[in-house]
């Protein structure tokens, strides 16, 4: 069931076009108790992709990004209406352990747990039985800090607090131990607002070589980074999606007069 | 430029400076236009000695603009519009450093006019200079502001210059063959004339460069039917 496609299964090299939907949402409502914060939005997020959520602060990025992982069921006064699917199957029909292990995500400030680097990334596939034994979970630790390009820098440290890691490598452990469980979806929300130029360069890469196996909707402030980092780029506004297209377009001619406000620095 | 402003003022401030700029070397160009043309066929070599001295003014410009527009590349990093407008700064740029090297080029050209060249000769090659000068001083208007018909309308009558040049060539070919002893003189001015040209040339890039920024799609897509017009197919 939690099968890695293979990089030879792998859109990563289709355009969007050609490319199927690994998550779409069709008519999607959020309200915070009587306040509505998205509006009737659709949007299909392609397989092997990096889509990036963009809009003003306020706008719905996270409360969209955290519609997929139904992590709004959480927030006692947060209403969720519409249709959300994961690989054509609703995902409130799906047990919602299994979806989170599915779709997986990374926070803004990075949150190691108070474990060790280890155990961190260890922590996931061992309460979803990933793992039957010590040398099963080890693999697991080994190949997840090497894809998340950490390995190198602590493969002697890992029985070290995951908290003694600088800035970026906690981000790119946080990163490690959302693989970990095999994830098909990652969802980060501004992955790299704490971490300085360099760090941000190096999870932008290791974002990059993600997609080739996952599939990443990132929500960012960072103009820059979204044309870097994504391939397809929406546009939210007062919780309204007013504009999805290739990120290339968005960028270069965006069609809607408030898309072209928002990433020149015309907003009022 | 773009409607609306800029939240932070000082991006504005700079389009707007990058804008003046460009208006300030397209008049240094028409006036070096005009002057060339004075300067080969009223024999002013102290008018043709100032064309070669301006010239280097031109380029002090262009340097100037590229600086800027590097400047805002790197500080502001400019998106859609903004990003298109600065890329239109340096292309313009870089087609008025070329229109005032023609012009210096007449001048040079000019003074090896030996013999004097029938009034009718020259007659063509100053309505020829004035059609050229007069799209200049339109696109530059069209440049300012962000006028996308007139820049268009300047490009189609480019295909005036070409068909005016194109008898230029023809008449002094005759007079050549006429007589050989004419033969230094209208070579002189075949060569001015294709400067001149040349410079129609470069006034409809900046038309297409004007149509892109502001349409976001090159002009020649959008123009099917000039080859109706020409009655030439492709
Ligand atoms: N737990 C909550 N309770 C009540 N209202 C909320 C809650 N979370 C978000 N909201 C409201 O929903 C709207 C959208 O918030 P959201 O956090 O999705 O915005 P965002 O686009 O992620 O903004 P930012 O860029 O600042 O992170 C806002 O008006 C916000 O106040
Ligand atoms: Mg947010």
């Amino acid at each position: 069931m939690l099968q890695t496609q293979t990089s030879s299964l792998s859109y990563a090299h289709q355009t969007v076009e050609e490319t199927p939907s690994k998550v779409s949402a069709r008519g999607v409502n959020v309200f915070y108790g009587a306040k509505q914060a998205l509006f009737d939005v659709d949007l299909d997020v392609p397989v092997n992709h990096v889509t990036a959520l963009i809009g003003p602060s306020g706008c719905g990025k996270s409360t969209f990004l955290r519609c997929i992982n139904r992590m709004n069921d959480v927030v006692e006064i947060c209403r969720v209406e519409g249709d959300i699917r994961l690989d054509e199957g609703d995902i409130y029909d799906l047990d919602v352990v299994e979806l989170r292990a599915r779709v997986g995500m990374v926070f803004q400030k990075p949150n190691p747990f108070p474990k060790t680097i280890f155990d961190n990334v260890a922590y996931g596939p061992r309460i979803h039985g990933l793992a039957s034994n010590r040398d099963e979970v080890e693999e697991i630790v080994f190949t997840s800090l090497e894809k998340a390009g950490l390995l190198k820098e602590v493969r002697d440290r890992l029985s070290e607090p995951g908290t003694s890691l600088s800035g970026g490598q906690q981000q790119r452990l946080c990163i490690a131990r959302a693989i970990a469980v095999n994830p098909e979806v990652i969802l980060m929300d501004e992955p790299c607002s704490a971490l300085d130029p360099i760090a941000t360069a190096r999870i932008e890469e290791l974002i990059d070589e993600l997609r080739q196996i996952y599939t990443i909707v990132i929500v960012t402030h960072s103009m820059q980074q979204a044309a870097r980092v994504s391939q397809r780029t929406a546009f939210l506004h007062l919780g309204e999606l007013v504009e999805v297209g290739n990120t290339e377009d968005i960028f270069t001619n965006p069609r809607d007069e408030r898309t072209q406000g928002y990433i020149t620095g015309r907003f009022g | 430029m773009p409607e609306s402003k800029h939240i932070v003022r000082a991006y504005d401030e700079e389009l707007q400076t990058l804008n003046e700029l460009i208006g300030r070397m397209g008049g240094l160009a028409e006036v070096q236009i005009d002057n060339a043309i004075r300067a080969v066929f009223e024999h002013d070599t102290v008018l043709a000695k100032e064309v070669a001295r301006s010239d280097s003014q031109v380029d002090e410009m262009e340097a100037e603009i590229n600086a800027l527009a590097l400047k805002l590349l790197a500080l502001r990093q400019p998106m859609a519009i903004d990003l298109r407008y600065i890329l239109s700064a340096l292309r313009i740029a870089s087609d008025l450093e070329r229109i005032a090297d023609h012009a210096e080029n007449m001048c040079r050209r000019g003074a090896a006019l030996e013999v004097e060249p029938k009034a009718s000769a020259v007659a063509g090659i100053k309505r020829l200079g004035k059609l050229v000068l007069a799209m200049l001083k339109d696109v530059l208007d069209a440049s300012l502001a962000g006028d996308v018909d007139k820049a268009v309308e300047v490009w189609l009558r480019d295909e005036e210059v070409d068909e005016l040049y194109g008898s230029l060539f023809r008449e002094y070919l005759t007079y050549m063959m006429e007589n050989p002893r004419n033969i230094g003189s209208y070579t002189t001015l075949l060569f001015v004339a294709k400067n001149v040209e040349r410079i129609g040339d470069h006034v409809t890039n900046i038309a297409e460069t004007i149509y892109f920024r502001v349409k976001a799609k090159p002009l020649k897509d959008s123009l099917p039917n000039r080859d109706e017009t020409t009655g030439e197919s492709d």
